[in-house]
């Protein structure tokens, strides 16, 4: 059993409590132990960045103290999370002026970041602690007659060189997993490109645009379903084509899903149990295709 | 490596400006090549947001018009551009160090002021709604841990973030 504490953050819980609910079961079962600690606050993730730097890094330092406290290294769902958490546990480690400029404000919360901890995205906890063939033993449904179109979003690829995720222009982590489950990898146009998300609440009809794009080229591919690891990438591309069917009047019906809801199904988890009542497309006709 | 020449080049105060802010170290590396303009996808959507045009304009002091304009706000950050960048200008960053210099003098888009009210009154960006936090037991969720919502806004109090909005959300 390994143990990580779980960083939730907002829009999961706020939104989501599929993917909550179906990373919470399927880590359990492949051996992943997933500790909830207390105080842990917002992540601050681009919003707050865009507001301040300086804070944004703070609060970021502040959760991953949390850890450090409680001596476990941090797993995280939602890749705008990992994004904020990772790329400050990297800056902080390896610049001492700036890693002393944030700890001078953390005395205020009574906090000290040392650097002793990782922050890891949970397809690398799949990667690295449960692995790929301990994962295909797990597997006990047939996801032989599934495309899935991957969908990694941004934040867990890019940037590179402070998250040390994966290859930004030619990843293949997540597609890997996929194929490990035994469903099919299917390749669409614009596979790496953003999903818009961010643009939201400022600019949607850019938002909307960008999010269209990705239905459009994921449809054409005849790919099943998008799987997604982000949240957000998910609200933008799930509620997004209701969005699109009142703006464009297209219909697409593309079921998005979340990589942990594929892998509890994976792992013969009932989908009545997975609360996918929450999804806007419904997810029926491609889970008749998992046997 | 530093060349002789470079002291004597006219310095831009707003280049210099950005330049001295956390995440906009890099500016003036730009050669506008337009690396980060092919690469962007709001580029490709829009005519109102160009990364290279962005980082023109604070180079040649329109310190105005980028920091009252729509132009800063719409960049997704997605780092595209900024992971292909052959001179290594860290472009989403420094659009971050724009966008902080813009909010400090109080031009503020309201889902940013959002956000943050979000942020100094619950600890969360996006806020959780009671219906959602009843309805975790019923999906076979634990319950939610308390957000530390005092160290919080010890930290946004020190590093004055709680300022920005002095008098609005206070009450």
């Amino acid at each position: 059993m390994t143990s990580y504490a779980l960083f939730l953050g907002c829009t999961i819980p706020a939104r989501q409590p599929h993917y909550e609910l179906s990373a919470r079961k399927s880590l359990a079962k492949l051996g992943i132990e997933l500790v909830d600690l207390d105080n842990m606050t917002c992540c601050a993730p681009p919003p707050l960045q865009s507001i301040d730097l300086e804070t944004s890094l703070s609060i970021a330092a502040y959760n991953i103290c949390l850890a450090e406290e409680a001596d476990l290294n941090i797993i995280t769902l939602c890749t705008g999370c990992f994004e904020s958490l990772a790329m400050a546990n990297t800056l902080l480690k390896e610049h001492e002026k700036l890693k002393e400029r944030v700890n001078k404000i953390l005395t205020s919360a009574g906090k000290e970041f040392k650097g002793e901890k990782e922050v890891r995205h949970y397809l690398q906890v799949l990667m690295n602690d449960v692995g790929l063939d301990r994962l295909k033993k797990s597997v006990t449904k047939d996801l032989g007659n599934l495309k899935v179109a991957s969908f990694s979003g941004c934040h867990a690829l890019r940037p590179s060189h402070l998250l040390k995720f994966d290859d930004p222009e030619r990843p293949q982590i997540f597609d890997t997993l996929i194929e490990t489950l035994g469903a099919k990898s299917v390749w669409y146009r614009n596979k790496l490109k953003c999903c818009g998300g961010l643009l939201r609440g400022y600019a949607d009809d850019v938002a909307l645009a960008i999010a269209r794009d990705k239905i459009v080229n994921t449809t054409k591919a005849g790919a099943d379903c998008i799987s997604t690891l982000c949240p957000f990438c998910f609200l933008t591309l799930d509620l997004g084509q209701m969005l699109i069917k009142s703006a464009f009047h297209e219909e697409y019906n593309m079921p998005v899903i979340h990589y942990t809801e594929l892998l509890s199904l994976a792992l013969g988890i009932e989908p009545k149990e997975l609360a996918l009542d929450f999804h806007k497309v419904r997810l029926d006709k491609m889970i008749s295709k998992i046997a | 490596m530093t060349y002789e020449k470079e002291e004597k080049r006219p310095v831009i105060e707003f280049s210099k400006e950005i330049s001295s802010r956390l995440g906009g170290e890099t500016i003036t590396f730009c050669y506008q090549c337009g690396t980060c303009a092919s690469s962007c996808p709001v580029a490709k959507t829009t005519e109102k947001f160009n990364p290279r045009e962005v980082i023109k304009q604070s180079l040649l002091g329109e310190r105005q018009e980028i920091l009252t304009g729509e132009a800063i706000w719409l960049c997704c950050s997605c780092y595209n551009c900024q992971e292909r960048c052959p001179q290594k200008v860290e472009i989403a960053d420094v659009i971050y160090a724009l966008r902080n210099t813009a909010i400090k003098e109080g031009n503020i888009p309201n889902i940013y002021t959002e956000f943050a009210s979000g942020l100094m009154n619950e600890g969360r960006i996006v806020p959780i709604s009671k219906f959602l936090e009843k309805k975790r037991p019923e999906v076979g969720l634990p319950p939610l841990k308390p957000a530390g919502i005092d160290a919080l806004r010890k930290i946004l109090s020190a590093t004055g973030f709680d300022k920005l909005w002095p008098k609005k959300e206070a009450s």
